[in-house]
């Protein structure tokens, strides 16, 4: 009898063993499609990014001896930064490698290979380095985006087409330039060293990077010792009531709440019954830290409860008071994990632009923000705005900011892993 | 269920009880009275809510001697210990009832913070649970917060001292900034028995020291109670008979929450007053 069901019982487990088999192959297998889909979408997305945005890290110059005339420079004696005619030294020079071009029409085409950074340059020399006045200086000033984009099409860069913005004889100069190597590609350092332009040429990401870093350290400043607090006081010492678990419920809520109505909330509270001033640092960093706090305290509060209760009681069976046993025992070992939420929210926080349009943070705006309440913008506004300007040399501008913001998201993630493999402790 | 359980076990009880032994779970048999009493538990009751934990115990334990808690899981042992240096009190379904005298003094009253309290009433787990710290900063926490040594120099000697009662020192002196979770099982809880004297109590808490540990360090920590039981009262639970045989004086048997049989080691394992006492130490209750 007993025999008899053992052989049954094993031939329904045989039985049933193949269908077992197949369902998990058919499970794995769509796991490894999913994953698979997954990763081809991410690589398409970056091949076509660092594709777009690898030539804007790289910026044509045109090579000029440019006389630094005392007489157009200082007419007065001492140099006139404000009103000297550096346009005109600049064109100067630039005249000469083509004395062949007399008429005043044409002439004004070829001062369209230069970018009107030149000028500033030439500027900025000077304004260092006054002993170089009554000098003649050779100097690699950027060319205009037009020539740009022309040169990196020539070198077959994914750059996109506009032919017809220059004209034939502005194309054999640059032919000749090239020629005579008086053209070189070099780094673009007016991307990083520069705040916006509506000369692509010259347009940088300096400012944004300079107020989402603002807005960042405002952020941390004010979310991180909130969240944290808050978090320890919910777990270790809130009584346990019907308005904590409100609080619970509503701080989960509050995580899941888009961030545009924070914009707006920003908008009604910070700019326009707090009177603090529009487009600055300061309320883009306050509205992002309303909108880090939820997840800062959530993470804070895991990592709270993962400390083993073993700790706790080793503590207080020594008669540790409850405040020594959170912040001698939980607290350390909770830091990592506080850490990586900080930073993970910190990371949401520097991707987000929609809370920002609402309270001024996308203006067109040249100088670099020096301060928490000079007018800046961020930097996936700045690649919202630039997405849209009309000219094409914008369109690797905006790929190269992606990717530079990416590159940031990149490292900050990286740090939180780097952190909970460091800090994590074993017990 | 829990009720229904127990009758069954009573009535199981009285079926093989012999004559002259009792089967009713009532008062406590024995003397649960102590010639020279230290800690006096007085009609302790304690509730996890709904739950009757601990039903009407009344204990003493005299100085310098080492009782014993036996019974099966779920007894009470632990929440009968934890009631003595009001650990119970980071509970918040528990509600403690009755008094508890050290020394004469009520640890329930509103007057004595549990920090001081637990200065006096050390305690040790049943899983090692070191702090994620160094060896020597493990022992040191406690005379640290307390503020007991006025310099290094005397912090040092305390963890010294501590460490060699602990039977640690020789092992781990070269290696007191390595960190205490690195120790072996047995040394990690011997390390936590010399936290918990670093601090000077007076009465010493251990929930199933042993339990997790293997027969040879299990071996040195019994060693260990029997040399700490000449300066302090030590109250060990154990599921282990064999472990209550050895290192215990005197033996209280817990059953569902109530106290069932107190009386000198020696007596109550050759002769058992109660039927559940004895069906319990000869391994028929597990
Ligand atoms: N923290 C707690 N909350 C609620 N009930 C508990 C808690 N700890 C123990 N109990 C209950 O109290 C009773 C006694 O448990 P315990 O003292 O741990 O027994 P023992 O240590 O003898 O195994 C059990 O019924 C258990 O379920
Ligand atoms: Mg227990």
């Amino acid at each position: 009898m007993a025999m008899a069901t053992s052989t049954t019982n094993r031939q329904k487990v045989e039985a049933g063993l193949s269908r077992r088999r197949r369902k998990e192959l058919v499970f794995r297998y769509t796991g490894l499609l999913a994953t698979t889909v997954g990763i081809l979408f991410l690589g398409v997305f970056f091949v076509d990014l660092f594709g777009k945005g690898a030539s804007a890290f790289r910026q044509t110059y045109i090579s000029l001896d440019v006389e630094l005339s005392e007489a157009v420079i200082a007419p007065g004696g001492e140099p006139d930064f404000a009103f000297a005619d550096f346009d005109g030294l600049v064109r100067d020079a630039l005249r000469k490698l083509f004395p062949e071009v007399t008429e005043r029409s044409q002439r004004r085409e070829l001062y369209r290979l230069l970018s009107v950074g030149a000028a500033y340059q030439v500027r900025d020399l000077v304004e260092q380095d006054p002993a170089l006045l009554g000098t003649t200086q050779t100097l690699w000033v950027p060319a205009s985006a037009n020539v740009d984009m022309l040169i990196k099409r020539s070198e077959g860069e994914p750059v996109e087409d506009d032919s017809g913005q220059l004209s034939v004889a502005q194309v054999y100069w640059v032919g000749q330039l090239q020629q005579q190597e008086l053209l070189k590609k070099g780094w673009n350092t007016a991307l990083f060293t520069n705040g916006d332009s509506r000369e692509p040429e010259l347009a940088g990401i300096r400012g944004a990077l300079m107020g989402s870093f603002y807005m960042l350290l405002v952020t941390v400043v004010i979310a991180f010792p909130t969240g944290v607090a808050a978090a320890v006081y919910l777990e270790e010492f809130a009584p346990r009531s019907r308005i904590s678990d409100i609080i619970e419920v509503n701080i989960n809520n509050l995580a899941a709440v888009p961030s545009i109505v924070f914009g707006l909330l920003g908008l009604a509270v910070f700019i326009n019954w707090a009177s603090l001033p529009r487009s600055a640092p300061l309320v883009g960093g306050l509205v992002l830290s309303l909108l880090t706090l939820p997840v800062i305290i959530i993470a804070s509060r895991a990592a709270i409860k993962s400390v083993p209760p073993s700790i706790r009681d080793a503590a207080s069976s020594l008669g540790a008071s409850r405040m020594q046993v959170v912040f001698h025992h939980v607290m350390p070992l909770a830091l990592p994990g506080m850490l990586t939420g900080t930073i993970i929210g910190m990371s949401r926080a520097l991707g987000e632009s929609a809370p920002l349009l609402m309270i001024g943070m996308v203006a067109f705006i040249v100088d670099v923000p020096a301060g928490l309440t000079d007018p800046a913008t961020a930097l996936p506004v700045q690649i919202y705005l630039w997405a849209d300007s009309p000219e094409r040399a914008f369109a690797e501008r905006t790929s190269a900011a992606i990717i530079v913001l990416l590159g940031f998201l990149l490292l900050m993630n990286l740090a939180a892993v780097i952190i909970r493999k460091r800090m994590q402790r074993n017990w | 269920m829990s009720n229904a359980t127990n009758e069954n076990l009573v009535n199981l009880a009285a079926a093989r009880a012999e004559p002259g032994q009792t089967t009713e779970l009532g008062a406590t048999i024995g003397d649960v009275r102590s010639k020279n009493p230290f800690v006096v538990a007085e009609n302790v009751d304690v509730y996890y809510g709904d739950n009757h934990a601990i039903r009407n115990v009344t204990l003493e334990i005299g100085k310098q001697e080492v009782i014993a808690l036996i019974g099966p899981s779920g007894c009470g042992k632990s929440t009968f210990l934890r009631c003595l240096n009001r650990m119970n009190d980071s509970i918040e379904s528990a509600r403690v009832s009755g008094t508890i005298l050290l020394d004469g003094q009520d640890i329930y009253s509103r007057n004595l913070d549990p920090v001081a309290l637990r200065a006096r009433v050390g305690m040790v787990f049943q899983k090692p649970n070191p702090f994620p710290k160094s060896i020597y900063d493990n022992v040191a926490y406690g005379p640290r917060i307390h503020g007991l040594a006025a310099d290094r120099a005397e912090l040092d000697q305390i963890v010294r001292t501590s460490l060699e009662r602990a039977g640690l020192w020789d092992e781990v002196k070269d290696r007191l900034d390595d960190a205490g979770t690195g120790l072996s099982g047995g040394q990690q809880q011997r390390l936590c028995i010399a936290r918990t004297i670093a601090v000077g109590p007076e009465v010493i808490l251990m929930d199933e020291p042993c339990s997790a540990l293997d027969p040879i360090a299990t071996a040195r920590i019994e060693d260990l109670i029997d040399e700490l039981s000449e300066d302090y009262a030590i109250v060990v639970v154990t599921h282990s008979m064999q472990q209550a045989a050895r290192v215990s004086k005197r033996v209280a048997y817990f059953h569902l929450g109530t106290l069932v049989e107190v009386d000198e080691t020696d007596r109550i394992f050759t002769n058992p007053r109660h039927k559940l006492t004895e069906d319990y130490i000869t391994g028929r209750i597990g």
